[in-house]
């Protein structure tokens, strides 16, 4: 693979840029392989990539039911963040985003990291308590996080309202280090590595069938034919529940649609991300202008990715009393994406009743941040056929067992 | 030069000039002119700068599909930037301005992007900028971001306001031009509600221009004609300046109509958002032209030619003296023909089809325009403005032929269906060869919950182009939505003659066999830079998915989402992938239409009454006596009543040691108030709670915890019995709405059979505690209802009168003192505290609000819902044993709670904890012990959950979590602070003060 730099960028002005290759190699399946990982989005290509760089596993085949990144990688507001409450979690969102920092070189493909900060409003009283405990937490847990004041958060967002009629601004969770990236580069970023290693990413093949044999995963069958296999690794976030039924167990999920919407495009006016709980609605400002908003889930299951209106109109009103000005503001665009959630909203990341078969479901509305750090857990557990401590406390038996992981303690919105 | 022409323009009223600015520079125009057809009637082609190479742009259409031509319109808070000026109509005092530009329009720095092209192709910036690291935040993307966005951020808050209006119609029709027009002839007399909506401000669409006759009349005419018939059938309503902007599920459509945009200062809303909930909905929405792939044809002047001739004859404004016309069809030959008729130049039209038109080509002939067959445009000449073109063979590579001196370039690549309302919702296209679209396949419509369509499409949006054929679909389309709605048809004829028109050829690139140089120049999306060489990039890089080359070049991802640019980009792609275009596919069609103001989606809900305000009945009161006020839920409660010179800090102190030493009195209005009532309401509270409800007795009080399945903690309250089949169940203020539909839940799913019916009884009643030694003196002051301890003993309660205010008292604390929470008819409410607040006068009453609630209740050891419960906490880890009832077979939450992880006994307890210095504990922090976990992070043993200076005591109290905390008294625990100091705390009982209870129970 020919490297990505200013430099080539320029030898191949010079040649009708001619010389750039496919940014990965479209293969047919092969008869079988080492690791087959269903579902090419953020965390199964993610899961592939560290299987190769810190297993040395690469006879790898991706197979995706449509084109690569294009479910909640491709739809996601972009938000990557770590401040999380419970330990589990902020390991693993924290190691998540310290893999984020570094990653356009570790693929050498610009996803676009921008550490631009993220302020999470507190405006009940109720709310500074909450952030007041997750900043104690997070001092412990090594992710460093601040709660300031409203005058900072002015500050650092002169855009927002301070001290509305209804809910005032009392401070911020303040993550400097969070940021976004470019949702998109981030899965054609692992694709072009893992194709690199040698991986097969086979898109447009849809896995219809697990086989399996003495309580074993064998392979999958799938519209490009049968594929054997040593391992499976399931990811495939909204359509989880669907392949676990092929392999024949249960996942404690629900499918909901997730909504989403940018404004048209203005100058630079924002640098951070904003997180309003209380009212609901959080705003970030793309590279490209838009102001990126998403809200809430809908209050019914689904599997349609398709926006509604409902819950978009709840959002706008939330972040017009934070942000006055995006009233003169238009929506360009509203999408849905289909979220799997779990019990406790936090992730399942563990070894499934079918032997040799792992899944890594459940992100809900907050996958794209952890999509780094997940696959690392993920080919961790794949690699050894145990959860490594990243991953440990994910596995499904907690929900037997009361175990939870609940994070709706600290913030109740999607994010 | 464009400008205004002698005569003509249907929708002008040239008796009324309006005066405008476009920046700074004063122009004229006429009412009914739209902003981009008064700028070109003043010679203003160039409007804007594209968004990364800062290309001169000129205005190429004259709708909703316009991608350059955006301003920012008006200043301070009526500041909007990103107006389209193809839709914008003008008034007098307009001001525009042109955006993305710096220092001005006509000189921009930003060019600069342009002459390095060859480095920027699709995509570049994913190859680049990845070294060194930091450089990406501080230095490229600073930049990227300056350059790219387009108008800039508005800066007040919104000086003008908005409205919602809901419509529920059996039939919703979104298109006022003839295929609308017609459909809707069928539904007069049906007996149906019928809406029809056209988002300009003039009805009959397209036709009218074309110099169209139906039913044997001008189409002006036959339009004016419908309409007024329309008009006059009761059941339909006709709207213009409506917009059909989303179809969503069930048939529910989003309407986005202006009201104040043309008319500001008339003190109208300026926009309106219908909800509207339609049983059918027909669009008819039309088509829209489809540019030519040339290189140069984002130079101003080249335009669409059916826009360059709706400004000649909608608004008598000729775009340029010498139009040049290319095409791949007939219809580009009407906007010669208007030109030419006019009095302006055509110097030719250049018909890439070898056999040129029919009926339209002999007259243009006739006319004496010059018709080249064959051929293409090789290159566009011009910067700012377009001085002529390089005609070549179509079939060659585009060597120059012929150079032909214009102004204009009207350019035609066919039409496309608008299909997106019909696309929102599920409705999926079929590609049509012959006219080279996509067009809706009437057999996977959009489907309602019988499985039924609920949306149909009638017109050229449903792909029929000729006027002829527009007709009779549309009656066909009319009658059928119609019978759809459940309606009546009337019958609908309506004609118009056939027109001799030749087959159009798809040309997807011009010339054929472009050389790259040339497919560098041709740009496909005109706002976002898009060129037929990005998007061939893209393929040769392996972005074959047509969701991958959008994300990847940006196609169709500018404000005007891809109408103009989506089709050609995707037989682009289809070409270099060297499939059929209907296996490439089309991006998603995602609402709205067009952009529509945030400040219409919130509507009225803004400032004050952005979300429901709910107020005590004594709100007004406890603001006239200086409440800080704090948001509970929707509601506002005092967080104290601040005296002259107060700090908020002290009025909370003394709020708590004038209640604990004299009287005090608490708005506990909010409180959630569920009246259970039925024969099986015991059974009910029983299964809700995890204490006993069903042998409280009639007259007495109990309190409660609920947990959710989970077995966690999620309300506790009161519960009083008031008569055999009643209880009163108080909730938590926050709680009142979820609890509530928690109860229903249950009823609804699980226990439907049950006799028990939940209301909501909250707003009925206002409630005051009455709290303090002096408590039980000043109500038997005020007379009435006999509160003595005999009469009325702690956890009873008992109903009568007090002060002559029908009124029930509780015998309840929450602060540890003597105390009595009396709910009187919220009407009441003001009286009762007015009265209260006059007989507690001589003991010394005062007001206190929560903060103080919170401090005393802390103060006796009270756990409060979401301080020391946070949805993970079950009652057995906060001490509560005793009320959870062993007997019980079953309650929501009891299987939860005997799960492995539930019963561990290293769940952490609720314990008291003391500081060794008498300080306040941080609040939120965690009690540290040795070492890390696997994962790096320190271990911690538990946490501080409530936290507060006691004013009783003089010292910081706090109630904890803590790992065997119970069996750990006496023991100190590190809690680190995030300046990195610690703080030491004892472990202690929770209950800080009167530990026997004897202040309550006087």
């Amino acid at each position: 693979m020919k490297r990505y730099s200013a430099f080539a960028v320029a030898r191949e002005a010079f040649r009708h840029h001619a010389g750039w290759e496919r940014a990965w190699r479209n293969p047919e399946p092969k008869k079988s392989y080492d690791v087959i990982i269903i579902g090419a989005g953020g965390h199964g290509l993610a899961t592939a990539f560290w299987l190769g760089k810190n297993h040395g596993i690469t006879n790898v085949a991706v197979i995706e039911k449509g084109w690569l990144g294009g479910g909640n990688t491709g739809r996601n507001t972009t938000i990557i963040r770590s401040n999380y409450l419970q330990d589990p979690s902020a390991a693993i969102y924290e190691k998540s985003r310290s893999l984020y920092e570094t990653m356009s070189q570790d693929v050498n493909y610009n996803i676009m990291f921008s550490p631009r900060g993220v302020m999470m409003l507190a405006q009940t009283h109720h709310e500074v308590r909450g952030y007041l405990r997750t900043e104690h937490a997070n001092n412990l847990q090594g992710v460093a996080t601040t709660f300031v004041g409203p005058e900072k958060v002015k500050e650092l967002c002169p855009i927002i309202n301070i001290d509305g009629p209804r809910y005032p601004v009392l401070g911020a969770l303040w993550q400097p280090r969070g940021g976004t990236a470019r949702h998109d580069a981030v899965a054609w970023g692992y694709a072009r590595a893992c194709s690199d290693m040698g991986m097969d990413i086979i898109q447009q093949c849809e896995v219809t069938g697990v086989r399996q044999q003495g309580g074993q995963v064998t392979g999958v069958d799938t519209t490009k034919g049968a594929i054997d296999c040593k391992k499976l690794g399931i990811v495939v976030a909204g359509h989880s529940g669907v392949l676990a039924d092929m392999a024949g167990f249960r996942l404690p999920l629900e499918s909901v649609a997730l909504q989403a919407l940018v404004s048209e495009p203005i100058k630079p006016c924002m640098d951070v991300v904003v997180m309003a709980n209380t009212v609901h609605g959080y705003m970030s400002q793309s590279d490209k202008g838009e102001m990126v908003i998403g809200g809430g889930t809908d209050g019914y299951n689904n599997y349609t990715q398709r926006g509604s209106f409902h819950h978009i109109e709840e959002t706008v009103r939330a972040l017009i009393e934070t942000f006055p000005m995006i009233s003169r503001l238009k929506m360009l665009r509203q999408w849905g994406g289909i979220v799997d959630v779990t019990g406790d909203r936090s992730p399942i990341i563990g070894k499934t009743p079918l032997g040799n078969c792992f899944i890594n479901c459940g992100w809900g509305t907050g996958g794209f941040k952890a999509i780094p750090g997940s696959g690392w857990a993920t080919a961790e557990m794949i690699a050894k056929g145990e959860p490594g401590p990243l991953a440990a406390e994910f596995g499904m038996d907690r929900f037997k067992e009361g175990r939870f992981i609940d994070e709706s303690v600290a913030a109740g919105v999607a994010h | 030069m464009s400008t205004r022409l002698a005569n003509g323009g249907r929708l002008v009223n040239r008796d009324r000039a309006v005066s405008f600015s476009f920046n700074g520079k004063q122009m004229r125009g006429f009412e009914g002119d739209t902003l981009a057809s008064a700028l070109l009637a003043g010679d203003q082609m160039l409007v804007g700068r594209s968004f990364k190479y800062h290309r001169p742009r000129g205005i190429v259409a004259s709708g909703a599909e316009e991608p350059n031509g955006l301003v920012n319109l008006g200043s301070g808070d009526m500041f909007e930037p990103n107006a389209r000026v193809t839709t914008t109509e003008v008034f007098d005092g307009l001001q525009a301005g042109s955006q993305n530009h710096w220092p001005s329009l006509e000189f921009d720095v930003g060019a600069v992007n342009a002459k390095l092209s060859r480095f920027l192709p699709a995509g570049f910036y994913y190859k680049m900028f990845i070294h060194p690291r930091p450089l990406w935040k501080h230095v490229y993307e600073p930049f990227i971001r300056q350059s790219a966005g387009l108008g800039k951020a508005p800066k007040d808050r919104d000086g003008e306001r908005y409205e919602h209006f809901y419509a529920h119609v059996d039939l919703l029709i979104i298109g006022g031009g003839i295929a609308g027009l017609v459909a809707a002839k069928a539904a007069i007399g049906s007996g149906l509600r019928v809406l029809v909506v056209e988002q300009t401000a003039a009805w009959g669409g397209r036709a009218p221009v074309d110099g169209a006759e139906i039913d044997g009349m001008p189409a002006d005419q036959w339009v004016a004609q419908t309409v007024a018939e329309l008009d006059a059938a009761e059941n339909i309503e006709m709207r213009t300046r409506l917009m059909g902007a989303g179809v969503y599920d069930h048939g529910y459509v989003l309407g986005y109509e202006r009201i104040g945009d043309h008319q500001p200062g008339a003190s109208l809303p300026k926009h309106r958002l219908w909800r509207i909930r339609a049983g059918h909905v027909l669009t008819a929405t039309g088509a829209i032209e489809r540019p030519l792939s040339f290189a140069g044809n984002d130079v101003p002047g080249v335009m669409l030619a059916s826009a360059v001739r709706d400004y000649a004859v909608n608004f008598g404004v000729s775009a340029g003296d010498r139009t040049v016309v290319v095409t791949n069809n007939d219809d580009a030959y009407r906007t010669a023909l208007v030109m030419k008729e006019a009095g302006l130049d055509v110097p030719a039209i250049i018909d890439a089809r070898d056999g040129g038109a029919g009926a339209l080509g002999a007259e243009a002939e006739a006319a004496g325009i010059r018709v080249l067959k064959g051929k293409g445009i090789a290159k566009v000449k011009g910067g700012k403005r377009v001085t002529g073109v390089a005609t070549c063979a179509m079939a060659g590579e585009g060597t120059p032929q012929e150079e032909i001196a214009c102004d204009v370039v009207a350019m035609s690549g066919g039409w496309s269906p608008v299909v997106h309302l019909w696309s929102h919702c599920g409705g999926k296209l079929l590609w049509d060869e012959h006219h080279a679209f996509f067009r809706p396949d009437p057999e996977r419509a959009p489907t309602g919950a019988a499985g039924e369509a609920f949306v149909s499409v009638a017109g050229s949006a449903n792909g029929a182009m000729a006027l002829a054929n527009v007709v009779v679909d549309a009656a066909a389309q009319g009658v059928a939505a119609v019978k759809a709605a459940g309606g009546k048809a009337a019958k609908v004829a309506v004609k118009a003659e056939a027109e001799d028109m030749a087959a159009m050829a798809p040309v997807w690139m011009m010339p054929q066999g472009a050389k790259y140089e040339l497919r560098t120049k041709m740009w496909l999306d005109y706002q976002n830079d898009v060129k037929v060489s990005d998007v061939q990039l893209a393929a040769q890089e392996g972005f074959e998915s047509v969701e991958h080359t959008k994300r990847y070049t940006t196609l169709g991802m500018a404000t005007d989402q891809g109408k103009l640019s989506n089709i050609n980009g995707l037989a682009i792609l289809s070409d270099a992938l060297n499939q059929p275009i209907p296996q490439t596919g089309t991006t998603t069609f995602r609402p709205p239409y067009t952009p529509i103001s945030m400040g219409a989606i919130a509507g009225e809900a803004r400032d004050t009454i952005f979300q429901p305000l709910r107020k005590t009945p004594m709100h007004e009161w406890h603001d006239a006596h200086g409440a800080h006020w704090e948001p509970v839920g929707h509601w506002r409660r005092a967080y104290c009543f601040q005296q002259p010179g107060e700090s908020v800090e002290d009025a909370v102190q003394r709020e708590v040691k004038n209640t604990r030493e004299k009287l005090g009195l608490l708005d506990a209005s909010t409180l959630g108030k569920l009246i259970v009532k039925g024969p099986d309401a015991g059974k009910f509270l029983d299964m809700l709670y995890t204490n006993m409800m069903s042998t409280l007795k009639v007259g007495r009080c109990r309190y409660g915890l609920m947990c959710s399945e989970n077995g966690f903690l999620m309300d506790d309250g009161v519960v009083a019995r008031l008569s055999e089949d009643t209880f009163l169940c108080h909730t938590t203020s926050g709680g009142a709405d979820h609890i509530h539909a928690h109860m229903e839940e249950w009823l609804q799913t699980e226990w439907w059979d049950w006799k028990v019916w939940v209301v909501n009884a909250t707003e009925q009643y206002a409630q005051v505690a009455v709290v303090g030694p002096k408590a039980r003196k000043v109500l038997q002051k005020l007379g009435g209802l006999d509160v003595s301890r005999d009469a009325l003993p702690f956890m009873g309660w008992a109903e009568g009168e007090i002060a002559g205010i029908p009124a029930r008292a509780f015998r309840i604390s929450f602060s540890g003192e003597l105390s009595y929470e009396i709910a009187v008819p919220a009407n009441y409410g003001q009286a009762f505290w007015d009265k209260l607040i006059e007989a507690g006068e001589e003991f010394g009453v005062m007001p206190y609000g929560t903060e103080a609630l919170h401090i005393m209740r802390a103060e006796k050891g009270f756990i409060m819902i979401g301080d020391e419960t946070d949805g993970t906490v079950i009652p057995q880890d906060l001490e509560l044993n005793w009320a959870i009832s062993k007997k019980k077979e079953d309650f929501i939450g009891k299987r939860g709670q005997e799960r492995v992880h539930m019963t561990d006994p290293d769940r952490w307890k609720l314990v008291g904890l003391k500081t060794v210095d008498g300080s306040v504990l941080p609040d939120g922090a965690y009690a540290v012990s040795e070492g890390s976990n696997a994962n790096g992070q320190r271990n911690v043993i538990g946490r501080v959950t409530s936290t507060y200076h006691s004013p009783t005591l003089d010292r910081g109290i706090a109630m904890g979590l803590v790992k065997h905390g119970p069996d750990r008294m006496g023991e100190r625990l590190e809690f680190p602070k995030v300046d990195g100091t610690s703080v030491h705390a004892e472990i202690c009982d929770p209950v800080f003060f009167d530990r026997e209870g004897e202040k309550q129970d006087v």
